[in-house]
């Protein structure tokens, strides 16, 4: 079992062992004190902690988080993290995103395309401990590479690839393995786990930089 | 660092007391390589140490993205309008000032390539007389309206998304663009049923069918899109349906809600990817058939 990152925690909720973090909650999840569950139905990195894959978190970590939506799991991540960079390009969901980054000082959103990584290089610092993309469009892993630019030499990227995304029609095992082709042209890839039945057809990637 | 020069960093423009411009900075400057800016920032003085600057970053990263917000909640479908329209207006005047030009240039010059080609390769040349001058001038605001469209597409490929993510996302930006022009705005185009989506472009044609001279159109605009262009004749009508129908949902969820839904793109392919295997199956069958 690897550790959880600092801050991070297993808490009883309802005698249920659930995942919590301490901050201001944002999607109506259930709260005991200043905790507040991290639900991994509604967070692939959730669930990517909860299968026990070594994502190399510590806590206090600098990250890059891309595919930020309405910022229900970067809320978590800038709980337990250090500086956390949310990238998300829809104005709408952006439109929580903001509400969410108003009560988290070290929350910096950005209304970016993470394909266009030079639009916000001048922002985002380098040396990153971790990028985290959940971007759920095509060329996902042409998307981790073109960010692997901000990446530590031993800084963690943390993918959730979604195989419908990619190809609608393929085996999602098939797809999954071009994608983790494509990712290797740039990247190590160190664990992967398939996030089903919690998150169909996902796969949870941890890799480095190579 | 010997590239250090040549990394921007988003502060280096920015007065650290009001932050003013910083929003014109955050969305619109851009460098290839990032660096170590809390380090950077206290250095120049923007910053007194790196909590200071990590407070002064989120306020200016907040604020860019309230405005930006609340402003694309705004009349932004009007400015793709205007855009999409401008396109359609610089190119089809190019177009023809450039036929002018090159049918002037050959009576002066040698043969030219046609249309706007041939403007090009004239308006690098030198003028020797003073009619060389004019058709010259001429093929060169040609040319430089041809470059004006380039950009209009550019700026249209680049605010689509924001106006319209699943619009832009399904039928590219300029279509996207295109079908909000017709329609008169996202929200018009959002409260349109999925038949008149499919039609909307094609009024023309659509007129003189009600008029009983022509058949009635089985699609407008959209019939540039892969998904009808690429299916074989037979089986367009059917296409056009299908691709219509998730425009009206995509049109609708970026009226109403806003985020990417990548469900009905994935719906939209399984759709086209059915309705193509009627070929194949077709194709089998007689094969089946004539094997024996
Ligand atoms: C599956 S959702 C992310 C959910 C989020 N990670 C969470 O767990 O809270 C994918 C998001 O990625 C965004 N997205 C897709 N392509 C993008 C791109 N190229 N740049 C930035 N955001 C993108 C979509 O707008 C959508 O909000």
């Amino acid at each position: 079992m690897t550790d959880l990152p600092v801050g991070v925690k297993r808490r009883q909720f309802d005698g249920v062992s659930r995942l919590a973090t301490r901050g201001a909650p944002v999607y109506g999840e259930p709260t005991d004190g200043e905790w507040r569950v991290w639900d991994a139905g509604r967070s692939k990195l959730g669930a990517t902690v909860e299968a026990g894959l070594d994502t190399g978190l510590v806590g206090g970590d600098r990250v890059l988080y891309l595919g930020a939506a309405s910022g229900t799991t970067v809320s978590h991540v800038a709980d337990f993290a250090g500086p956390t960079y949310a990238v998300e390009f829809a104005p709408r969901p952006a439109r929580d995103l903001v509400e969410v980054a108003e009560r988290r000082p070290r929350l910096f959103p950005l209304l970016k395309d993470a394909r266009r990584p030079e639009t916000y290089a001048h922002i985002v610092e380098s040396d990153l401990d971790a990028v985290i993309q959940d971007v759920a469009t095509r060329d996902q892993a042409e998307v981790a590479l073109r960010n692997q630019r901000f990446l530590a030499r031993d800084g963690r990227l943390i993918l959730a690839i979604k195989a419908r995304s990619e190809d609608v029609t393929a085996a999602p095992g098939d797809v999954f393995e071009d994608v983790l082709d494509s990712l290797r042209e740039g990247y190590e890839v160190l664990e992967t786990v398939r996030l089903d039945p919690t998150h169909d057809s996902h796969l949870a990637v941890v890799a480095r930089p190579r | 660092m010997t590239d250090g020069a040549a990394r921007f960093g988003w502060f280096e423009s920015v007065p650290p007391d009001g932050l003013e411009g910083a929003r014109d900075v955050i969305e619109n400057e851009s460098t290839e390589l990032p660096e170590d800016w809390p380090t950077r920032a206290v250095e120049s003085d923007f910053a007194a140490d790196e909590s200071d600057y990590y407070n002064k970053l989120h306020s200016a990263t907040t604020a860019t993205m309230r405005a930006a917000v609340r402003e694309a909640g705004r009349a932004d479908d009007r400015q793709l309008t205007h855009s999409v329209r401008a396109i359609d207006d610089a190119e089809r005047v190019a177009n023809e000032v450039a036929e002018r030009a090159v049918e002037w240039g050959e009576s002066l010059f040698e043969d030219l390539p046609a249309g706007l080609t041939g403007a090009r390769a004239m308006a690098d040349r030198e003028p020797t007389s003073s009619a060389e001058e004019r058709a010259i001038s001429l093929a060169r605001r040609a040319a430089g309206l041809a470059d004006e469209a380039d950009a209009l597409r550019a700026h249209v490929e680049r605010t689509a998304p924001s106006v319209a993510p699943n619009l832009a996302e399904m039928a590219g930006p300029v279509l996207a663009a295109r079908l909000i022009a017709l329609a008169g705005g996202l929200e018009s185009l959002a409260k349109k049923p999925s038949g008149t989506v499919q039609v909307i472009g094609a009024e023309d044609a659509l007129f003189a069918h009600l008029a009983g001279r022509a058949p009635s159109p089985k699609h407008g605009v959209i019939y540039t899109h892969e998904a009808v262009r690429g299916t074989r004749l037979e089986d367009r009508g059917s296409a056009a349906r299908a691709l219509a129908g998730k425009l009206s949902i995509a049109a609708r969820v970026d009226h109403y809600a806003g985020d990417l839904r990548p469900s009905i793109h994935e719906d939209l392919r399984d759709r086209v990817v059915s309705i193509r295997a009627r070929a194949d199956d077709e194709a089998a069958g007689e094969s089946a058939e004539g094997g024996e």
